[in-house]
């Protein structure tokens, strides 16, 4: 059961980093989007590309760090790729939402608008790579480390949580200490009064689906190192992300954090009564009891 | 391909679109009248597929025992299975709204969605429920022995068409009537219909559960003409994605609009499976993919240039008013 709650710690940050972005813009443009999920696949998918294609093509030497299941070309990947997710989530809002935003098209016409861009991204990736699942590493053999208390854990797990932890601080300290940080805040705070104080909202807009797409392609990245790759991975994650995201209250990045962890641990320690296919679902009850018992989240005002 | 094999070609053509078009009617109740977000319509053809399927066929004996679990089996005639599909979803929905129609309109979004993957999960692991993954397999077909199998499909369709034009009359007297008013109120501003007296709550649980019933009868429908139900045919894509493009295209508020488009994008869907045979062999097993890659481009390009689809919505909310 503890070794469960520790996957569910290192399972739950991963669905942190997609939380935060959906939250962020979510609370800034108020509207749910149903491709954050798919942005996470684009992430992993364009990692996939640069390791096994372009730094090899580079000659960039395929070797791993010590007991890690990655080298240098994923340590480039991750930088490249959340970059690369960062323009496609600022190129969607540019091409699709922000166009309906403008002529005030009803949220259900913009959630449908992010259901077709998470479509299509997962049909490009079925053309590009297939139905398969995918490794970064095929056939490594994972070590685990033998904690005290008989946990189990792999090198790589304990990286992607020293991973999240710095994209979460950093991510803390922009938004605390730089002023487009603070603009942002307020922007998620109150739109009308952000414009009114002098706030350039729409660019505020950009940098808030830039973060968005970066972080959830480094939780797409990590997963894939994690687990493997996959063209529904994606979509498997859009219930747990919206489900931290309600319970962390919409709009609230360190409730995002924390609602990730909350479903990770309740989805992995679930694998102990349940049949594992039935994660998704796990998260689907939490989401729904939240809802009947405090739907503005921990973190919420009372109605 | 004789002229005989063209005709059957185009009449499984049109009963598919035709059942389709039961769930672009459904969905018109819920987002077209009244602005709710359904996002996992699979949902409800699943369990209106599975309700009906298990009321229409008797439980396994014998040798197909061991390979064919089910939890009920009740060998009723077709109605029944068609107005238990309905039942059955209108209970659904009831559960769903509880939590999610008080809320942001979201909410009911994600939830619905989270439902229909849920069901989709359980329908594949538990065996003993509706023989898991399998599926269930030799539905009966109502009427089926009045004519030769070979020419049953022409049945099914006068059969399809008679229920699509029901429901289209039913929906159309509902939504012309004061209650149908109150609904397209909502969608319209809802805190001023709440003014006005209306209780939202209500009405909107109302056309979620009559929108989700008719949904159910198309499940029924479809479990019937394929005679065999399985967990991957109530995928998101097209179980959800497409209803939703086919009521988007022929306009959203206009149940001769949901038919339309029920018809022009499964004649679309249809249509590409012709261009994708033209690809080289390499790329033919990903042929599906590029399909719904662009049913998708297609959706989005009629959110930007045409949001309100091919007839619009027909402003005329009552039959006094000339």
């Amino acid at each position: 059961m503890l070794e469960l709650t520790v996957y569910g710690i290192v399972f739950g940050s991963i669905i942190s980093l997609g939380a935060i972005g959906l939250s962020l813009v979510y609370g800034i443009i108020r509207f749910a989007n149903f491709a954050h999920g798919d942005l996470m696949s684009t992430g992993a998918y364009v990692a996939l590309f640069m390791v096994t294609v372009v730094l090899g093509w580079m000659g960039i030497p395929d070797t791993n760090f010590g007991s890690l299941s990655f080298g240098w070309r994923m340590l480039i990947a991750l930088p490249v790729s959340m970059f690369v997710v960062a323009w496609v989530a600022i190129a969607l809002d540019r091409i699709l939402y922000r166009k309906l935003r403008v002529k005030g098209s009803h949220v259900g016409i913009m959630a449908m608008s992010s259901l077709g861009a998470a479509f299509i991204i997962r049909m490009i990736i079925l053309i590009v790579w297939g139905a398969d699942s995918l490794f970064y590493r095929p056939g490594i053999l994972r070590p685990a480390l033998e904690l005290p208390v008989g946990i189990k854990i792999r090198p790589d797990q304990i990286l992607i949580l020293v991973m999240v932890f710095v994209l979460v601080a950093l991510l803390h300290l922009f938004l605390q200490k730089t002023k487009l940080g603070k603009a942002m805040r307020a922007t998620s705070d109150n739109m009308e009064l952000a414009l009114v104080s002098g706030i350039d909202t729409e660019r505020v807009i950009i940098w808030t689906w830039g973060i968005g797409g970066a972080l959830a392609a480094a939780g797409g990245i990590l997963y894939g190192i994690d687990v493997q790759l996959h063209p529904y991975m994606g979509w498997n994650f859009l219930i747990p992300l919206f489900a931290a995201t309600i319970l962390g209250t919409i709009g609230n990045i360190y409730g995002a954090l924390v609602g990730g962890l909350v479903i990770g641990i309740a989805q992995q320690v679930s694998t102990a009564f349940l049949m594992p296919t039935y994660k998704p679902a796990v998260a689907f009850l939490f989401m729904i009891l939240i809802l009947l018992v405090r739907p503005k989240g921990i973190f919420g005002g009372k109605d | 391909m004789e002229i005989g094999g063209i005709i059957a070609y185009l009449v499984s053509l049109a009963i598919m679109a035709g059942i389709y078009a039961v769930f672009a009617l459904g969905l018109n109740i819920q987002w077209g009248y009244t602005g709710l977000m359904n996002f996992g319509i699979a949902g409800f053809f699943c369990i209106g597929a599975y309700t009906s399927a298990m009321i229409t066929t008797p439980m396994p004996t014998g040798v197909y025992a061991k390979y064919v679990h089910q939890i009920f089996g009740l060998n009723l005639p077709f109605v029944f299975g068609l107005l238990g599909a309905a039942f059955v979803c209108g209970i659904l929905a009831l559960l769903i709204g509880i939590p999610t129609l008080k809320l942001r309109e979201d909410y009911l979004a994600i939830s619905t969605l989270g439902i229909a993957e849920t069901f989709r999960l359980i329908f594949n692991n538990e065996h003993w429920l509706a023989n898991g993954p399998r599926g269930l397999m030799g539905l009966p077909q109502p009427f089926q022995n009045w004519v030769d199998p070979k020419n049953y499909n022409y049945l099914y369709l006068v059969i399809i068409v008679m229920i699509v034009l029901i429901i289209y009359f039913l929906i159309e007297r509902g939504i012309r009537s004061p209650w149908g008013r109150v609904l397209r109120a909502i969608r319209e501003d809802e805190v001023s219909a709440s003014m006005s007296g209306k209780d939202i709550f209500n009405f909107k649980m109302q056309s979620l559960i009559f929108g989700a019933m008719i949904m159910g009868m198309g499940g029924a429908l479809y479990a019937h003409y394929t005679k065999a139900i399985s967990p991957d045919v109530f995928t998101p894509l097209y179980g959800t994605f497409i209803i939703w493009v086919m009521l988007i295209a022929g306009g959203s508020g206009n149940n001769k609009g949901a038919i339309l488009g029920a018809y022009v994008i499964w004649a679309i869907w249809i249509g590409t499976t012709f261009m994708t045979d033209l690809l080289p062999p390499a790329l033919k097993a990903r042929a599906p993919y590029i399909r719904f890659l662009l049913i998708g481009v297609m959706l989005e390009i009629i959110l930007l240039y045409r949001p309100e689809g091919l007839l619009g919505e027909e402003k005329k909310v009552s039959k006094l008013i000339g």
